[in-house]
């Protein structure tokens, strides 16, 4: 019994994400009881699941990276999507002048792309952990000038990326029936969770992200934290951009991922994560990101008038961020305790005479507060 | 023969430069104030062709700033009417607050020429204005819907950024097609503020989960066009030329345009970036047409596309003749 309460105890920091995914869930099934119907689609398993899978993909994975630099260096990340547009027109630079397109040049692309996306992710984190300046000034230099850097190497035009390898990575592989991009998605997953099980990285991004100074004095270098989490994130933006590019086909340095990082930011605060660092949830981001695309197509599905698709859309993080809030947890949690003590309480002044004291004493406070 | 073509080409040669060498000392200074070419693929062949026109050799003695403020566009031309250039040419960033300027030109005798975006003002404070008429654009796509799909026509509008002149325009033709009951639109969406492919697919894929039965896509921008089709692919609906969804995007991208060809789509209507050569030919001649003039643009489908529309009207990189882009 201990341990299982233990265990529930860990994932309580889920219950808050998962319970508004579930809301918007009950909304959709309202609106429609065939919401999580599948069907198969010239073998390849299509449906609203697989929809929303799909098209979360690339802010998934950023949001992982989000929630890194986030813990770490206690500000945001907001060169996310130029980042990503960048290391994407290097690989389809690459994939272009490469000649014969194989399953390795693609590979090797991604690689390239890869160590694109690490030195944008140093550059940045030399700003902020060496030079001290504030995450989100910081990154604001890339998000200003990241689209025309990818513009130039995209040789002002929008490249067309038009081979069958990439058409198969942004739909689907023959004979596989799941789409690409979901796949890509869940290995990810997988190679970031075991990273963070395999080496200490969640206690020094979570030392430093509590307190710098005392993780210094554990021998914790917290610039070299910072920095990393920034590598990291370069690495999830490349991996981000690739998916986006071949989903596209073509490489839009204009509007490749453009604005994600308000999507990546939203998902990790409402993956119950603190956005002024310390202890981070991954899955709580994760679920947080796919929180987001059920969120823009319920409002599709509601049939919402696209006039007004921004406001209700505002409207509904208002609604899920305040009831997200500490302030509203601390007073959610008073509330549970008092209805705690009242039973208990009751259920004391049945079993006798001897506990009568002391629950008269609970019983006159709880009334006192009420 | 030999010597006969080298003599040409010698005369030629030495008439250009004599003409060069006349022409040189009244060549016409020209202010250019345009948006940045990394705003869009259709901006970047916009500024190739002002580059091209406006050049040395075409007896121009040109300036350009290209930028997305408009205040900083409006110091520009300031400049540029300080300088006393002859003409000022103005795209503008943001359509008010130009009075200032436009004034200035006025008193300085400067002759202004707007192109690709109007200016809230009164028209007695430019020359001209040669734009893209986004509402004939908009007619010619439902023009085209009414005269090749046969009732019930079903439609799903994608528009654009909302509020923007290319979505006001393209829109109320077919909102006007509809309220005479012409067709139905079934579903009505955006890509949003940036035009977004993955916006689109959401749209299209929430009309389908909806169980809409619709006929046509009406995305008004090759991009969601493309999103679109995503989306229908992944759903096994069939579309385009054989397909029972009839596909139209706008802006002549080049891999729409072939995606047209290969009877992928069904039809592209043209936004006409290239407008230096008009106005090079109305300075030339010294005849430069009053208020607002509106670009001849066309509509291509299946059957009248051709490989020289392509490569003539097309903006951004060829994947060439046959690729389809999905």
């Amino acid at each position: 019994m201990p341990r299982l309460k233990a265990r529930f105890d860990r994932l309580s920091h889920l219950f808050l994400p998962l319970s508004v995914l579930v809301i918007l869930l009950l909304i959709n099934l309202i609106k429609g009881a065939d919401y999580f119907k599948i069907t198969m689609v010239n073998r390849v398993l299509y449906g609203n699941i697989p929809n929303i899978l799909f098209g979360a993909s690339e802010l998934v994975i950023l949001s992982i990276g989000m929630t890194l630099v986030t813990a770490a260096a206690r500000g945001q990340d907001i060169s996310i999507g130029e980042s990503g547009a960048i290391s994407s027109a290097i690989f389809v630079q690459y994939v272009l002048n490469a000649g014969e397109v194989t399953i390795w040049t693609i590979l090797v692309g991604l690689l390239i792309s890869c160590v694109a996306g690490i030195v944008i992710g140093a550059f940045n984190g030399t700003l902020v952990s060496f030079f001290n300046v504030q995450p989100m000034v910081a990154t604001l230099i890339l998000f200003l000038g990241g689209r025309s850097i990818a513009f130039i190497i995209d040789g002002k035009v929008s490249p067309i990326l038009a081979n069958p390898i990439s058409n198969q990575i942004g739909t689907v592989i023959k004979g596989v029936p799941i789409q690409t991009p979901i796949i890509l998605t869940a290995v990810f997953i997988v190679i970031v969770s075991v990273v963070l099980k395999v080496t200490n990285l969640r206690l020094y991004v979570e030392a430093v992200g509590i307190n710098p100074n005392t993780a210094r004095l554990n021998g914790i270098n917290p610039k070299r934290v910072i920095f990393l989490t920034f590598l990291l994130m370069g690495i999830c933006s490349a991996v981000a951009g690739f998916i986006a590019v071949n989903k596209v086909g073509r490489h839009d340095s204009v509007n490749l991922l453009k604005f994600i990082m308000m999507d990546a930011i939203l998902a990790v605060a409402l993956g119950g994560n603190s956005l002024s660092g310390g202890k981070f949830s991954i899955t709580g981001s994760i679920i947080g990101a796919y929180t987001i695309e059920v969120l823009n197509r319920t409002l599709l599905r509601l049939e919402v008038n696209p006039e007004a698709i921004k406001a209700f859309k505002a409207v509904f993080i208002i609604i899920l961020m305040v009831l997200a809030s500490p302030v509203v947890r601390v007073y959610a949690k008073k509330v549970m305790d008092k209805a705690k003590a009242f039973v208990a309480g009751k259920a004391a002044r049945q079993t006798g005479r001897l506990k009568k004291a002391v629950v008269s004493i609970t019983d006159s406070s709880v009334k006192k507060e009420e | 023969m030999k010597r006969l073509s080298l003599l040409l080409v010698v005369m030629l040669v030495l008439s250009t430069v004599c003409g060069l060498a006349i022409a040189a000392p009244k060549t016409i200074k020209v202010g250019i104030v345009n948006l940045p070419p990394e705003e869009s693929g259709y901006r970047q062949a916009n500024v190739e062709d002002m580059n091209q026109v406006f050049s040395k050799a075409n007896g121009y003695d040109a300036k350009q700033t290209n930028t997305a403020d408009n205040s900083e566009q409006m110091a520009a031309a300031m400049g540029y009417i300080r300088d006393g250039v002859d003409y000022l040419l103005i795209s503008a960033a943001n359509a008010s607050g130009w009075d200032d300027v436009l004034l200035a030109a006025k008193r300085a005798g400067v002759t202004v020429i707007l192109f690709d975006r109007l200016i809230d003002t009164d028209p007695s404070n430019y020359q001209a204005a040669l734009v893209s008429d986004m509402y004939y654009e908009g007619q010619l796509a439902t023009d085209w819907v009414l005269a090749n799909v046969q009732a019930p026509r079903n439609v799903i509008l994608i528009r654009g950024q909302l509020g923007s002149a290319a979505e006001v325009g393209r829109s109320a033709p077919l909102l006007k097609a509809e309220a005479e009951g012409k067709l139905n639109i079934v579903w009505d969406g955006t890509g949003g503020d940036t035009w977004s492919l993955e916006e689109a697919r959401r749209v299209v894929e929430a009309a389908i989960a909806a169980g809409k039965d619709f006929n046509v896509i009406y995305a008004q921008n090759d991009g969601m066009a493309q999103g679109a089709c995503q989306a229908l692919e992944a759903a096994g609906i069939r579309f385009g030329k054989n397909g029972k969804v009839k596909i139209i995007g706008f802006d002549f991208n080049r891999f729409a345009l072939r995606n047209v060809q290969a009877g992928y789509w069904d039809a592209d209507v043209q936004c006409n970036p290239r407008m230096a050569t008009q106005i090079d030919q109305w300075i030339k001649s010294g005849n430069i047409p009053k208020g607002i003039v509106y670009q001849k643009e066309i509509i291509l489908d299946t059957k009248t596309i051709t490989d020289d529309h392509i490569a003539k009207y097309g903006i951004n990189p060829d994947p060439g003749r046959g690729v389809i882009t999905r």
